[in-house]
C-alpha cells in the first residue's frame, strides 16, 4: 500500500517537473519562465525526498526556490517585462538543431541505461534509517570532505565579490 | 525498497537534461539561457541523488549541494553581468552581443 502511494506521489512530481521545465523555455516572458522554474524546483525537490534526500531537498527549497529564484525575479523586474521573440529569433535550422541536439542527449541517456545499466540498476543497496539526514551529511562536510566545504565557501565569496564588481557604477559611464 | 528504481531516476534526469540543452540552444535572451542552465544543473543533482541511494553512500548527496552552491555562485555572477548589459544599453540578445569577437 505504501509503496503504491510512493509511486503515485513520485509519477506526479517527476511529471510536474518535466512539464514545467518544457514551459520554462516555451514562455515568452521571463517572468512566467521563472515562476515555472519555481515549480520545476519545487517538484525536483519531492523527487529527492522520495530518494531519502531530505537534506538536499531542504536545501533545495531553501537556496534555489528562496535565494536563486528571488534574485532573478528581481533582476526580471528590474530590467522589466521585455519579452522576446522565442521562436523566431535566430535562422531556422539553428532553431531545429536545438531540437536535435536535446533529443540526441535524451536518446543517449536511454541508450545507456538500456544497454548498460538494465539488470544493475534494478536492485538498491539497503540504506540505513538516518541514510542523508542533515546529522549524517553534516558529519561528512567537516570530515571527509572538508577541503570541498571550504573550496566552496571561497566559491562564494568570490561570486559575491565579482556580483558587486558588475553592479559598480564604472568610471566611463559617470563621464557619458 | 519503496518506490521507483535508480533507472527512473536517471531517465527523467536524461529528459530535463535534453530539455534545458534545447532551452540554451534555443532561447536567445539571455536570461532564459540562465534559468535553462539551471534545469541543466538540477537534472545532474537528481542523477546524483539517484546514485546516491543507489550505492548507499552519502558522498553523491555531498557533491548535489556542492553543485548547488556553485549554481549560486552562476546565478550571482549571471545576472550580474546581465545588469551591466543593460546599463551600458546592449541589446538583451546572444546573438547580437558579438563585441568581443576578434
Amino acid at each position: 500500500m505504501g509503496n503504491v502511494l510512493v509511486w503515485i506521489i513520485w509519477v506526479v512530481a517527476a511529471f510536474a517537473c518535466v512539464s514545467t521545465g518544457i514551459a520554462v523555455i516555451s514562455f515568452t516572458n521571463p517572468f512566467y519562465s521563472a515562476l515555472a522554474l519555481i515549480g520545476n524546483l519545487a517538484s525536483l525537490a519531492v523527487l529527492f525526498l522520495l530518494a531519502s534526500a531530505e537534506f538536499v531537498a531542504a536545501a533545495q527549497i531553501l537556496v534555489y526556490a528562496g535565494a536563486v529564484m528571488v534574485m532573478f525575479l528581481f533582476v526580471i523586474a528590474y530590467l522589466g517585462g521585455r519579452a522576446d521573440a522565442p521562436w523566431a529569433g535566430g535562422p531556422r535550422w539553428l532553431q531545429l538543431g536545438a531540437f536535435v541536439v536535446g533529443a540526441a542527449i535524451l536518446i543517449e541517456v536511454i541508450v545507456a541505461l538500456a544497454t548498460k545499466a538494465s539488470g544493475g540498476l534494478s536492485s538498491d543497496a539497503e540504506i540505513s534509517r538516518s541514510f542523508g539526514s542533515p546529522a549524517e551529511i553534516g558529519k561528512l562536510f567537516l570530515t571527509d570532505h572538508l577541503l570541498a566545504f571550504e573550496i566552496t565557501s571561497i566559491v562564494l565569496l568570490v561570486a559575491a565579490v565579482g556580483g558587486v564588481v558588475l553592479g559598480m557604477k564604472t568610471l566611463a559611464e559617470d563621464e557619458a | 525498497m519503496l518506490g521507483p528504481s535508480t533507472t527512473w531516476y536517471v531517465a527523467v534526469a536524461g529528459v530535463l537534461f535534453g530539455i534545458g540543452t534545447t532551452g540554451v540552444i534555443l532561447r536567445r535572451s539571455p536570461l532564459i539561457v540562465l534559468l535553462s542552465l539551471e534545469i541543466m544543473l538540477n537534472a545532474s543533482n537528481l542523477a546524483l541523488v539517484g546514485f546516491s541511494r543507489h550505492f548507499a553512500s552519502v558522498d553523491g548527496q555531498i557533491f548535489a549541494i556542492s553543485v548547488m552552491a556553485v549554481a549560486a555562485a552562476e546565478v550571482c555572477v549571471g545576472l550580474g553581468l546581465i545588469v551591466a548589459f543593460t546599463r551600458r544599453n546592449m541589446a538583451l540578445d546572444v546573438d547580437t552581443l558579438t563585441e568581443l569577437r576578434g
